[in-house]
């Protein structure tokens, strides 16, 4: 999948650890000049523009303008969804047509989620994805081929499956026992032994200098890709006023 | 089973791999392969491959000679390239893939004469008490200049002429090695031994016992695919020289319910759980009946003698390595870890009847609470075989015979690994050990031809 654009490009953690968590690749830009100069060859695959509550409505402007520039081009980027604060709901009256929907700052993150897989369903674009890319990796779904760095990798099948689940939640933490359900479904047993037998394997096939990708996270479970927003403890930023 | 398939298919046709190996195992361990086409392929998946079973070691049987050969594709595996001669081509891949196979009589039901299949039955029954099994082999072997069976073998670094490049070339074998199983999936923590001349070890992660035994078996073809590349010749022979010690195939069990160790007991002052105890005493007390399986050639029982490091009695300790079974202790918090270390069987064994046995021995322990006698504390080689006897500690059989004759009267044995299996491996060792002992060796004859 192509990542979507955000604006501007202080993205809050909120938001990132959001997108992170539903899968969706993502990268912020400050301006609609970046947006354009830095899009990817095959166009974004969608927008998100934030509204902070600063500025006395300055930075809601800024983020309309930017929708506004999206919308206008030969070809627009869409689906486009706008994130608010709370109290500035009333101000998207009558710019309903510069988006797509919008969500509320400080959402609980599957709301998050749930909107833009909706969005994306509507528009026949994004989720339906049929390549996994992650820095020097891509999994082709269709032809369940993976790729590291040009090089084909041999996986078994359950490699495969595994690599596949993994990558395609890039960040997340998994127990073993989550992945046994959703990787090996009912046909395994030998419990969660199975999950570290086939990391480790996977790992080889990785080869030293890619196996990193998959992090062991000591006495929770395994983690594929670097972890980008703050662990649940923290505290989140939260909209306030 | 279905996206499993369809993995196998489309992976063939998307990597334009034209030969399918479908990968077996006869009776006595020997890796057997027939290729076949993608175009083959779907059929075999669905079907399985019809072939003559009767000119496979084991595999004959007085009426019916057809078997299937049905591919586990779980196990399906591009094989890596072969480097060519000058390198690897720019856009050259690798044309061939494996598949592990199950053999089944033509009506699909499995065939009593597959060793996948005695192990499959095997763990089978462990599951069925709630226990998966774990396997972590140290397979030992040597480098030898060739494989002439005439004359003695020449060790690599042994011989004078390989003495310069002997470095390099026992590092570059070894890395090769290595890279080649890693790509097939196979992590490996390698050692080289220092024991023997042009011994080496190769070291795997434990992994489910059936995965464990197809993988030895991948292993004992990588390892000799490489060192004949250069023209070399690796071998797994218990023991190829005199006076040095031999390859053993030292491997570490355990026994898991679900996520937790069943070998492991914290409250334990060793960390070792009742059912490992039962478990080790069920091994101790089967030892003389599994080990023509464990150590199925004449040149096994070479091995097995005092002094190089093999087991030699039917003992069991934590940290003395002159014992049968070793208990490897834990690191201080790693209970998982918990295993027991099994050091009778070599490297030349059939790896899934092997691993059937020892389960089967171990498990009859757990199903009996057998106790388990006091550790071995003093070294073993270093008693008389009075100060043995007194202590109650047998010796392992002595020869192939000794241990077929041990494995004839175990129903463990004829019950774990099935009648066929079991009536023709005992007729198949007994006429090696016939035509063994109408040989004259050349130790007679320089010992004797002189003075008699």
């Amino acid at each position: 999948m192509q990542p979507l654009v955000l604006f501007p490009d202080l993205v809050s953690p909120w938001l990132s650890s959001a997108l992170d968590a539903a899968g969706y690749p993502w990268r912020g830009v400050p301006s609609v000049g970046a947006a354009e100069s830095s899009a990817p060859e095959e166009g974004w695959a969608g927008a998100v523009a934030v509204a902070s509550e600063e500025e006395r409505g300055e930075s809601l402007r800024s983020c309309l303008a930017f929708c506004r520039a999206l919308r206008s081009r030969e070809e627009p980027v869409q689906p486009l969804l706008v994130v608010v604060p709370a109290s500035q709901l009333s101000a998207l009256d009558f710019s309903e047509d510069l988006f797509d929907d919008f969500v509320v700052f400080g959402s609980p993150v599957l709301e998050v989620e749930a909107r833009l897989a909706h969005l994306f369903r509507r528009t026949g674009r994004g989720k339906q994805r049929d390549i996994i890319v992650y820095g020097p990796l891509a999994l082709n779904l269709e032809t369940y081929q993976a790729v590291l760095g040009g090089r084909p990798l041999d996986l078994t099948f359950m490699e495969y499956e595994l690599l596949r689940f993994l990558a395609g939640h890039p960040g997340k933490v998994f127990t073993r026992e989550v992945l046994l359900s959703r990787v090996w479904g009912y046909e395994y047993y030998g419990g969660a032994r199975t999950v570290d037998v086939h990391i480790r394997r996977l790992r080889a096939k990785l080869g030293e200098e890619h196996a990193h990708l998959i992090d062991t996270v000591r006495s929770v479970g395994y983690r594929f890709g670097a972890l980008r927003w703050l662990p649940p403890n923290e505290p989140r930023a939260a909209p306030r006023g | 089973m279905q996206s499993q398939r369809e993995y196998v298919l489309r992976t063939v046709e998307e990597r334009g791999i034209r030969f399918i190996q479908l990968w077996f195992t006869d009776v006595l361990g020997t890796p057997k392969s027939f290729a076949i086409t993608p175009a083959e392929l779907e059929n075999a998946l669905e079907e399985g491959m019809t072939f003559d079973g009767s000119a496979i070691d084991g595999f004959s049987r007085v009426q019916e000679s057809d078997v299937l050969a049905k591919p586990d594709p779980k196990t399906f595996q591009i094989l890596p390239l072969r480097p060519a001669r000058g390198g690897r081509q720019a856009g050259e891949h690798s044309e061939v893939a494996r598949v592990f196979c199950d053999i089944l009589n033509l009506d699909g039901s499995p065939f009593e004469g597959c060793p996948r299949h005695v192990l499959r039955r095997a763990l089978e029954k462990a599951r069925g008490r709630g226990f998966s099994f774990y396997a972590a082999p140290e397979i030992e072997y040597f480098y030898f200049a060739d494989a002439s069976p005439a004359g003695a073998p020449v060790p690599l670094d042994g011989g004078s002429y390989f003495e310069l490049t002997v470095a390099d070339l026992a590092s570059d074998l070894r890395q090769r090695t290595v890279l080649t199983l890693e790509d097939m999936g196979i992590p490996v923590e390698y050692a080289q031994h220092e024991d023997a001349p042009s011994q080496h070890e190769i070291d795997l992660r434990y992994t489910d016992a059936l995965t464990m035994a197809d993988t030895v078996m991948t292993v004992r073809l990588v390892v000799k695919e490489i060192a004949l590349e250069r023209g070399f010749h690796a071998s797994f022979m218990p023991k190829p020289l005199s006076g040095v010690q031999g390859s053993g195939m030292h491997t570490h069990f355990s026994l898991f319910e679900g996520d937790r160790n069943a070998f492991a007991d914290s409250g334990d002052p060793h960390g070792l759980s009742d059912v490992a105890r039962q478990f080790i005493a069920g091994l101790l007390r089967h030892a003389h009946e599994i080990t023509a399986v464990t150590n199925q050639w004449v040149n096994s029982y070479k091995r097995l003698v005092a002094g190089y490091e093999a087991p030699v009695h039917v003992s069991w300790a934590y940290n003395n390595r002159s014992a049968l079974v070793r208990v490897p202790i834990a690191k201080r918090g790693r209970l998982d870890s918990t295993r027991i270390e099994f050091r009778s069987p070599d490297p030349a064994c059939n790896p899934y009847l092997a691993f059937a046995v020892v389960l089967a021995a171990g498990i009859k322990g757990v199903e009996q609470g057998y106790e388990l006698g006091p550790e071995t504390s003093s070294n073993l080689f270093s008693l008389t075989s009075e100060e043995l006897a007194s202590e109650g500690i047998r010796p392992l059989p002595t020869s192939l015979h000794d241990a077929l004759v041990e494995m004839e009267g175990s129903e463990l044995v004829a019950e774990t690994l099935g009648e066929h299996v079991f009536e023709w491996f005992l007729r198949n060792k007994r006429a090696e050990w016939e035509a063994y002992t109408r040989e004259v060796t050349p130790f007679e004859i320089a010992r004797y031809l002189p003075r008699l």
